[in-house]
């Protein structure tokens, strides 16, 4: 599993133990199974939170996308209404498209300049040979608290018409808008929240760039190999699996955003649909019209969204992530 | 010339510095200016302090103080890190240590659940708890994390686990112990580090949650410090902005006060399983 190659060092290996002698079989298969028993004995809380919390809901959420659930009648108005739904979903609800589009242009655009920012600071820090312990903490704090609802709302603060940010462009002489509440630029001060939290995604491509050995980079010297060539022969491809770890993580994380864009946008996901990502669209049908039904149709759309995009990632991972060790 | 660069690196990493710390120095001062100085005023420094924001703010909402939301906020963030870690430990140790039928799959039924996004569960969640008669009460919250739910904790415990030399386990068999006490005596013991990272991402996780806690806790007396914040943004008048900052600043100080006390925990947890902030 890619999952781990974050910046783990190979996991210990078990020492071969010698065959046990006739005797001992007995005793041994006793043991074993003990520790069979054992093992299900200490993995009983997951097994039965996977049963009850996971595994029975996504069922009843399959089951629920196909009616017309709407939690507030009792159950035996309950009506299986075969694909309505996801008919409905495609063709007469335009706030999904919307939605979708609005989550697209914001993956597309803030995850790939957040993890530029974070690899880019990354090797301004590694250089570094003092402080660095200090400044990786003070970049990481934002990834600590950007997702709450407090940095929301000083984004909102800093960012509608008589906030901080206007206060500084008329400095330069520019005039600034409201820019929370103009539909052309909610979203791009949602990336910038995003993109402020460049921190977490930094210490792990750190922590993959302390693992590069130096005898690389000391072999390209004496070949005469320029900066910009090390960095391109050497840093990327060494950092490609950090690179991959970074992405799909980020990917899945940031199209789950929700909180900023509903805090921001006072739950409604506007100005005009501008901040309306595909989690606010869930939460509306389910949560604000009570539609569980229609809602969990759009969830399990998510849900398969988020699956071929993971599947996209590992299938194309193995043409450009380079893995040293031969190990995975 | 290597000199200058290193200068230019060093400036242009203060340069991201201010940037990056501008927006959290600028709450601290705005929450003591005054409402006209609020807008006017980009100094992060307030011309006259202003204390009258923090009292406000905390009893801006009629009927119920912020020392309420505070509690709720705090009795389920600390419900929430005594489960989690309990629960995941003990499924770490099964995966980590421990040979069982079907170990594998589970292994990665559980990294699967990992990508599952929220937003798939929270409906059928809703469904059941409210079936169970738990809504506007904090037991969806707390109840499922005993279920050891939060796979991440229990990747990152599994990853430390496997650090743990094996030739500790072998010697407590030796001598007699079973896995229950193998686990008692030598797994637990040394698994602290992990445990305390464990915590503090629980607290800071479950501290700045909204979206589970809106769900589930409609009524004012019940809301957690985040969801009370949100009600600042209905009346956005120019008036509440001081208070708004003020509880806002209130609200980041206990995940502030974790990361000036735990930073290396922190940077350790996040390295050893990717966990996000």
């Amino acid at each position: 599993m890619a999952l781990t190659t974050a910046s783990r060092p190979a996991l210990p290996v078990p020492a071969a133990t010698p065959p046990p002698a006739r005797g001992r079989r007995k005793k041994n298969y006793a043991a074993r199974r003990s520790e069979g028993l054992a093992g299900y004995v200490f993995l009983s809380p997951w097994l039965i939170g996977l049963m009850a919390i996971t595994a029975f809901p996504m069922l009843l959420s399959l089951y629920l996308s196909f009616t017309n659930y709407d939690v507030l009648s009792s159950w035996e108005f309950v009506e299986w209404v075969g694909f309505d739904n996801y008919e409905k979903i495609f063709t007469l609800d335009p706030t999904f498209w919307q939605s979708v589009r609005v989550t697209l242009t914001f993956g597309l655009i803030a995850i790939p300049l957040k993890l530029v920012a974070s690899l880019g600071v990354a090797l301004l820090l590694n250089r570094e040979r003092r402080g660095v312990g200090l400044f990786r903490s003070m970049f990481y704090l934002p990834s600590l608290l950007g997702g709450s609802v407090a940095l929301a709302l000083v984004w909102v603060a800093m960012f509608n018409g008589e906030g901080a940010f206007n206060a500084g462009l008329s400095i330069f002489g520019i005039e600034g808008k409201n820019w929370i509440n103009d539909p052309d630029w909610a979203l791009a001060t949602l990336m910038v929240l995003t993109i402020w939290q460049f921190g977490a995604p930094m210490v792990i491509f750190l922590a993959g760039l302390k693992q590069v050995p130096t005898e690389l980079y000391e072999a390209a010297q004496v070949d005469g190999a320029s900066k910009y060539k090390q960095f391109f022969h050497i840093t990327l491809p060494m950092l490609s699996p950090v690179i991959f770890f970074n992405l799909l993580l980020e990917t899945i994380n940031g199209f789950q955003g929700f909180t900023s864009a509903f805090v921001i946008s006072n739950g409604t996901g506007g100005p005009l649909g501008a901040t309306k990502l595909y989690t606010l669209h869930i939460y509306d049908k389910a949560f604000t019209d009570f539609e569980m039904g229609y809602a969990s149709a759009l969830a399990w759309i998510f849900l398969a969204a988020i699956g071929l995009i993971t599947i996209v990632f590992f299938s194309t991972g193995k043409f450009w992530v380079h893995y040293s060790d031969g190990e995975n | 010339m290597a000199r200058v660069r290193g200068w230019v690196r060093v400036l242009a990493l203060l340069g991201v510095l201010a940037i990056v710390l501008y927006p959290l120095i600028w709450v601290l001062g705005s929450s003591l200016k005054s409402p006209t100085e609020v807008t006017s005023n980009l100094s992060v420094w307030p011309e006259e302090l202003t204390w009258s924001n923090y009292s406000d703010g905390w009893s801006y909402i009629p009927g119920v103080s912020f020392a309420r939301f505070f509690g709720n906020s705090l009795l389920i963030s600390l419900a929430t890190v005594v489960a989690n870690a309990a629960s995941c430990l003990v499924t770490a140790y099964a995966f980590a240590r421990l040979r069982f039928w079907g170990r594998k799959g589970y292994f990665a039924l559980m990294i699967a659940t990992l990508l599952l996004p929220g937003h798939v569960l929270i409906v059928p969640q809703y469904v059941l708890f409210s079936e169970f008669g738990w809504i506007d009460t904090p037991l969806p919250l707390i109840l499922p994390k005993l279920l050891a739910t939060e796979a991440f904790f229990i990747f990152l415990m599994v990853q430390f686990m496997r650090g743990i030399p094996r030739e500790l386990d072998d010697a407590a068999k030796i001598d007699g112990c079973d896995p229950y006490r193998t686990f008692w005596h030598v797994i637990l013991p040394l698994s602290r580090p992990a445990l305390i990272t464990t915590a503090i991402f629980s607290f800071i996780w479950t501290w700045n949650d909204f979206f589970t806690q809106l769900v589930y806790l409609p009524s004012v007396p019940s809301y957690t410090v985040p969801v009370a914040l949100r009600l600042f943004i209905d009346s956005s008048g120019q008036t509440s902005i001081g208070p708004m900052l003020a509880m806002s600043v209130l609200s980041l100080l206990p995940v502030f006060l974790f990361f000036l006390g735990f930073q290396r925990f922190l940077v350790q947890g996040i390295n050893t399983s990717g966990l996000k902030g």
